[in-house]
């Protein structure tokens, strides 16, 4: 029992392993004042993300007020897999069949934003690359093995990496990953491909934080009125305190 | 006579709330010196009263159960009006609760606040602050995240540390074999009910026993020594209203300070709500890197710079009791550091950047160079202590030479079981930073007048 423990403790002992492969991260730039773009992120998300993965905490209802929606125009184009307005982003597939199909769990993406980052998904969702040795044909330089399929792969095209090889510090022969090259063009160029997830990530960063929409302004007027309040508070205090010597 | 003074007087036959009025706030003299170190006591009251409240509403919303918890969570922050808002008043508020107590306890170690006679607004002090951690850590586990799951599995580990009864007690604790439902379930009810009432009750007696000896100043000049024909102290003014209207503007910028981060930046970075905690608890799937919350960190480096768990949790524990002692370690009779020596000036600075960089040191992962960083600093965090005391009165070059001698040897053996060829490079110029940090301590006043003493004043000075 004592050397389990002891044994956990060291499993726990934070950190000797980095972050998953640690590549350079590319900016996604999103804007959440821009409605048009979150827009298109929702259509984009319960197109292509909506069937494997839920969002559980996302009400239909809620992101169409947020998004400047009527509910008959979300249940009209956003709506495939629920009955009413009111309710949340679920799907039918289970968790069981989703380990019988990806080989593993496949994570709500409702705070997936919060927890992994804007770039992290702009730069995720940019970088799968063909490699024939994983079920689904490619691989992901973001997330080494991922499970998930390249769902995006009509939009963008599929693309095959080129490596470089060098020695590092030990004379050991590594591969870097230095770029791509395009094998089967997809149905947008690299650019347009690019601004699609940056309004897909847009709406995942919406979607992580509903609240982030109208945080700013309120914060704006809190401040104000405390700043109002400083300058009587402090006009309080120095007439109080001036027989004081 | 009024009839509102006919009310009161009805009302003070039957309960002393004139009186306590009095004592408390209107006849409370205190010094009239405070300066901007004297705000943070109210300003932990305050943060006391938002978590209690907010606390109070979230737990109209919160589910603790190990299948609801995260879902409520963000049911909190998507579907209950102005959720958000008290949510993040609460996650801000907890690291806040901290910032507001680490000055307040700096206050009081700049100024002697503990000394003769008031060791025991010390001690509650202390205890506050213990009760506050525990508060802390529990309430953690609460949004069941990932850092909040893999966290508190790590804290609860290091009880089965403990030789004997560990492995039992740490299963007592959880009330499980690993943190679940159960474990959730009780550090809600400790986290909600149990602590909360214990820290009220330290609050309550930490300001009694303010309130009986009298506060400390800048100058540290007891200004009951100095009483008008009135039996005013001459250098006291009544709290209410010339403390209560400047506290007033101290809590306003606090405020504003409080709601930038609320609004502006609730994450912190990462610090304030760590990303992993965005995901939930998933008991098969540990974190690449656990990090505990900052507050906790300048602690978490001490339990990692001692290879032996046991060891290590000796460390971290002692790293806060040995706060306990101070009344007790530094006993020169200069209170305030305006009248204590340089080199005390330069002692606390050492402590102060000592302190800071050791939590810097929790969040990043133990390398190489890092991990005999938290070492070295660890201990000259503990060498602080007997620093301090050794302060406390002139001491002889025999003394001096044998404490430097003694202290430098004590960890100097342990350097020499561990050291090997590969780190001998590493071990011996790290050696250098807590034994330049003695030697300039213990020395200094025997070749210096770095260790000259100012004479205290009368009366307050400004």
């Amino acid at each position: 029992m004592k050397t389990k423990i002891f044994a956990l403790m060291m499993l726990l002992a934070p950190a000797f392993a980095f972050a998953s492969s640690g590549i350079k991260l590319d900016k996604a730039d999103v804007d959440l004042s821009n409605q048009a773009s979150l827009q298109n992120g929702a259509k984009l998300f319960v197109n292509y993300c909506l069937s494997c993965h839920s969002a559980a905490y996302m009400r239909y209802n809620r992101m169409g007020q947020d998004l400047g929606l009527s509910n008959e125009q979300v249940k009209e184009n956003l709506m495939f897999a629920a009955e009413k307005v009111g309710e949340t982003m679920t799907i039918a597939m289970t968790p069981e069949d989703a380990k019988q199909m990806f080989g593993t769990k496949v994570p709500d993406l409702s705070v997936i934003a919060r927890a992994r980052g804007a770039d992290w998904l702009y730069t995720y969702l940019r970088t799968f690359y063909l490699d024939d040795s994983r079920p689904f044909g490619v691989n992901n330089a973001a997330f080494k093995d991922v499970g998930m399929p390249h769902v995006l792969w009509e939009l963008e095209g599929l693309k095959k990496p080129i490596y470089e090889t060098h020695k590092d510090h030990e004379g050991h022969e590594v591969q870097t990953l230095t770029g791509y090259e395009m094998v089967k063009p997809g149905k947008l160029t690299p650019a347009e491909y690019d601004n699609e997830v940056r309004d897909l990530v847009n709406f995942l960063v919406y979607m992580g934080e509903p609240a982030k929409l109208k945080r700013y302004t309120i914060g704006v007027w809190v401040l104000l009125f405390l700043a109002v309040l400083f300058v009587l508070a402090y006009a309080l205090k120095k007439e109080y305190w001036k027989d004081i010597h | 006579m009024s009839k509102m003074q006919d009310f009161m007087g009805w009302i003070d036959a039957r309960f002393p709330a004139t009186k306590m009025w009095e004592e408390h706030l209107s006849k409370y003299y205190a010094p009239k010196n405070f300066n901007f170190w004297y705000f943070f006591g109210s300003l932990a009251l305050l943060v006391l009263v938002i978590q209690i409240v907010t606390g109070i509403f979230l737990t109209m919303n919160y589910k603790p159960d190990a299948g609801m918890a995260f879902a409520s969570v963000e049911y909190i922050m998507r579907d209950v009006y102005g959720g958000w808002i008290i949510r993040y008043m609460h996650s801000t508020g907890a690291s806040a609760f901290f910032i507001v107590v680490y000055l307040h306890m700096f206050r009081g170690l700049m100024y002697g606040s503990y000394k003769k006679p008031r060791e025991l607004i010390w001690i509650f002090g202390m205890l506050i602050y213990l009760a506050l951690m525990a508060e802390a850590f529990m309430g953690y586990l609460l949004p069941w995240g990932q850092m909040s799951y893999w966290g508190a599995q790590v804290i609860v580990n290091l009880f089965g540390a403990i030789p004997v009864i560990g492995p039992d007690l740490s299963i007592w604790i959880r009330g499980d074999y690993v943190i679940g439902d159960a474990t959730l379930n009780r550090f809600f009810a400790f986290h909600v009910i149990a602590v909360p009432l214990v820290l009220i009750g330290l609050v309550v007696a930490h300001i009694l026993a303010l309130h009986e000896v009298g506060s400390n100043n800048p100058d540290g000049v007891e200004i009951k020594k100095n009483k008008g024909p009135d039996g005013i102290p001459l250098d006291g003014i009544p709290f209410h209203p010339y403390y209560s209207v400047k506290d007033i503007v101290g809590v306003v910028v606090f405020l504003m300070f409080f709601a930038a981060v609320m609004f502006f930046g609730p994450e912190m970075g990462g610090y304030f709500l760590e990303h992993a905690n965005f995901v939930p608890a998933d008991p098969l799937k540990t974190p690449e890197h656990i990090a505990p919350v900052w507050y906790f960190t300048p602690f978490y480096t001490m339990l990692r710079a001692v290879p032996d768990p046991f060891l290590g949790v000796i460390a971290m524990g002692g790293g806060v009791v040995i706060l306990f002692f101070l009344p007790w370690l530094d006993l020169n009779p200069i209170k305030s550091v305006r009248y204590r020596s340089a080199l005390h000036k330069l002692n606390l600075a050492v402590f102060v950047v000592t302190f800071i960089y050791l939590g810097w040191l929790g969040v990043k992962p133990p390398e190489p160079v890092l991990a005999a960083m938290g070492l070295r600093f660890s201990e000259v965090y503990f060498l602080f202590f007997f620093v301090i005391w050794f302060h406390s009165k002139p001491r002889s070059a025999g003394f001096s030479f044998m404490s430097l001698i003694g202290l430098i040897a004590l960890y100097t053996i342990y350097d020499l079981v561990r050291v090997d060829a590969k780190t001998a490079q590493l071990v011996w110029m790290s050696w250098l930073i807590p034994s330049t940090y003695l030697a300039v301590m213990l020395l200094a006043p025997l070749y210096t007048n770095l260790n000259q003493e100012k004479q205290v004043p009368a009366r307050v000075t400004g």
